[in-house]
């Protein structure tokens, strides 16, 4: 037995360590890996009605990831441009709204980091209550405040800013104000808990050395900051790109979110494989885009679980 | 470097809401001296230290540095540096650019500021030990390192708060001589706080002494130890006895006072407050306890003083008596160790005799905690 489980069973007793053990390794390997594991097998088969399953016909095939880059066999396009089109338009716009949320956040988590007092608890509890209405609610009242006969139009029109009224919903607005308002928590939270343990001397003493706001910011704020800008960076841009109730509601009628055609090949095709071969694709692709641009930016895996 | 910019502070008075930190100091500060407030914590000397520094604005009053007028001025665009009390070092930042911080903001490029560096760390007795992190240093490193920093950039006045606190013992004894000539080295003014009157009695060119927001004396070390003008100087630096009493007459520069356990003793009034003690003022006479000398048991006089001893102790080069005492403080007297043999008095009255030119009368006032 390894040393860190050896002192483990010791600390928690054999029955209390073995019920802690066992309930920790059933989440993670009973209810994330071995689903995951089946759904990697189901992308590799090929799509059969019941009975020939375990057939003949039952052999791993690259179909599945073929049809997302090269489309349906015979047909008119050499690619499937709809759909890799979503697939990158989602993933642009899952890092868009990442870099829009942590320009919206640092500033909040900065002020609510080096600052007490009561106002400080009253700030953060402001921030947490609209989590207690559902996400489909949310995303509705959006679609209030940004229809076409919605609160801001009648607004902009009614001041005379704009002749007819703006359509947000077209033009993508209200699904980015929607997936950005949905994760703020999740950006400023971890940003929040490394600036509050920023010793506040450090910062006066870059200003008494002669530094203006943003060199202090770019030289003592940021980089100690940096384990919780990329925890909350990657939380954000993992949900955004797997996003699905806010572009369903909130997106136009043109543009579709990967995440919609992955849902369409489960639930309307009834086409599993091809589904969980969408998914793998979406998986793999994010996990590797936030590993590359934690090696750019030089941030560390453990600096991701502070 | 530029030397000798003195600091003057005008009728400073600071206010948090209706607290009032500090109360119409003025203080003038010469051009390339030690200059420390000295004062128990909370006196108001560290506000006082951010009002210099540009970090708090007076509430009424000036702060002058060179003769110009800080008003509106921010710390950042201040001809002073400060060094905190945690030191403040950026832990990211290897021990070079830390030192070179300054450099960095006015657009120095890496060479110049590598060769600073370097210049520095030797000057701080640290030679080679650019590419650390401050994490990798022990303390009085680190405490270098603080100083190299702020001297990087070229402050006209460095601001030291309680710099030393964090250190143990010794390193705190050695860090205040090292202290001392770095400041006579760079030739620049030193403003120093601290509670410890050991580092300040040391160090100092003039030492402020502070209670509450107010300044009590501004002196040179030997005469706030020796002439001290308040109750509270004369009881905050050093150990003191204190004898209370009322003036009974005034001999010149000498007083009679009528102590309320030890009878009449007669005392020089401190230079401060000669002329302004009047017979019947209720006022404090002060004896240190290496100015009391064993006398013979029962002698009378102005300048005995018979009291019961309680218990006494040897601390090596001194042996202490504590005896009876006035307000419930002990009286102690230390007499130094010359080899000769020491008898336990416990409960038996003593006699003591002191020089008149060695006890201190002041008007009677507030004394500093225990």
């Amino acid at each position: 037995m390894p040393g860190f489980l050896k002192e483990f069973f010791n600390r928690n007793g054999t029955l209390m360590g073995s019920l802690m053990l066992g309930l920790v390794l059933f989440w993670t390997v009973g209810l994330i890996i071995l689903p995951q594991l089946s759904m990697l097998d189901f992308s590799f088969r090929p799509n059969l009605p019941p009975p020939e399953i375990g057939g003949p016909k039952d052999v791993y095939t690259l179909e599945n990831y073929k049809y997302l880059i090269y489309g349906p066999e015979g047909g008119s396009q050499d690619y499937n441009a709809v759909d890799l089109r979503v697939f990158f338009r989602t993933l642009v716009a899952a890092v868009c709204v990442t870099i829009f949320n942590l320009i919206l956040c640092y500033p909040i988590a900065y002020y609510l980091g080096q600052n007490k007092g009561n106002h400080i608890r009253v700030f953060a509890l402001m921030l947490i209550i609209p989590y207690w209405i559902n996400e489909i609610l949310r995303a509705f009242a959006l679609r209030i405040i940004f229809g076409e006969s919605g609160v801001l139009n009648t607004l902009l029109v009614g001041s005379g800013i704009f002749d007819t009224p703006f359509d947000f919903i077209r033009n993508d607005i209200a699904l980015y104000a929607g997936l950005g308002y949905a994760y703020i928590l999740l950006m400023i939270f971890p940003i929040y808990n490394v600036i509050e343990s920023l010793d506040h001397n450090q910062i006066e003493a870059a200003r008494d050395l002669g530094a203006p706001w943003w060199r202090i910011h770019k030289r003592v704020v940021i980089p100690y900051a940096k384990p919780g800008i990329s925890s909350g960076c990657t939380m954000v841009f993992m949900l955004s790109a797997g996003a699905l109730a806010a572009p369903q509601i909130l997106g136009g009628p043109s543009s579709l979110w990967f995440t919609q055609l992955i849902y369409q090949q489960f639930n309307d095709n009834s086409d599993w494989p091809q589904g969980a071969a969408y998914a793998i694709v979406l998986l793999v692709t994010c996990i590797l885009l936030v590993l590359a641009l934690m090696r750019v930016f030089k941030v560390n895996m453990g600096d991701i679980g502070k | 470097m530029s030397a000798g910019v003195g600091v003057d502070l005008e009728n400073l008075w600071i206010r948090f809401g209706d607290f009032v930190a500090v109360r119409d100091a003025n203080v003038h500060i010469k051009g390339g001296d030690f200059f420390s407030f000295l004062g128990p914590s909370g006196c108001g000397k560290t506000t006082i230290l951010r009002a210099v520094s540009g970090f708090l604005e007076p509430s009424e009053g000036n702060v002058l540095i060179g003769g110009n007028n800080m008003k509106g001025i921010g710390p950042n665009k201040r001809p002073t540096a400060l060094i905190f009390q945690n030191l403040a070092l950026f832990p990211l930042m290897k021990i070079w650019e830390n030192i070179t911080f300054s450099m960095e903001i006015k657009g120095a490029s890496a060479r110049e500021r590598r060769k600073r560096a370097d210049e520095l760390l030797d000057m701080i007795a640290l030679p080679g030990q650019g590419d650390k992190l401050p994490s990798e240093l022990s303390g009085g490193q680190r405490q270098r390192v603080a100083i190299a920093r702020a001297l990087c950039a070229e402050p006209d006045v460095l601001l030291l708060d309680e710099p030393l606190s964090a250190l143990d013992l010794k390193l705190r004894q050695h860090m205040r001589t090292e202290l001392r000539e770095i400041q006579q080295r760079v030739g620049i003014t030193f403003i120093y706080i601290t509670h410890d009157q050991g580092e300040a009695l040391t160090m100092s060119d003039d030492i402020a002494v502070m209670r509450a927001g107010v300044i009590d004396q501004i002196a040179d070390g030997k005469t706030i130890y020796n002439d001290p003008s308040t109750a509270f100087a004369a009881s905050f630096v050093g150990e003191n006895n204190v004898f209370r009493g009322k003036v009974l007459d005034v001999r010149g520069d000498q007083a009679l006072i009528r102590t309320n356990r030890s009878g009449d003793l007669l005392s020089r009034i401190s230079t401060a407050n000669q002329g302004k003690m009047n017979v019947g003022d209720d006022a404090m006479m002060f004896i240190r306890p290496e100015a009391l000398s064993l006398a013979p048991t029962g002698s009378q006089g102005d300048h005995f003083v018979t009291a019961k001893v309680n218990h006494e102790e040897f601390e090596g080069n001194v042996f202490n008596i504590f005896m009876e005492g006035d307000g419930g403080k002990e009286l102690k007297v230390s007499i130094p160790n010359h080899g000769q043999s020491f008898e336990d008095h416990s409960g038996q009255d003593m006699t003591l005799e002191y020089d008149v030119n060695n006890a201190v009368a002041v008007p009677a006032g507030e004394l500093a905690a225990e």
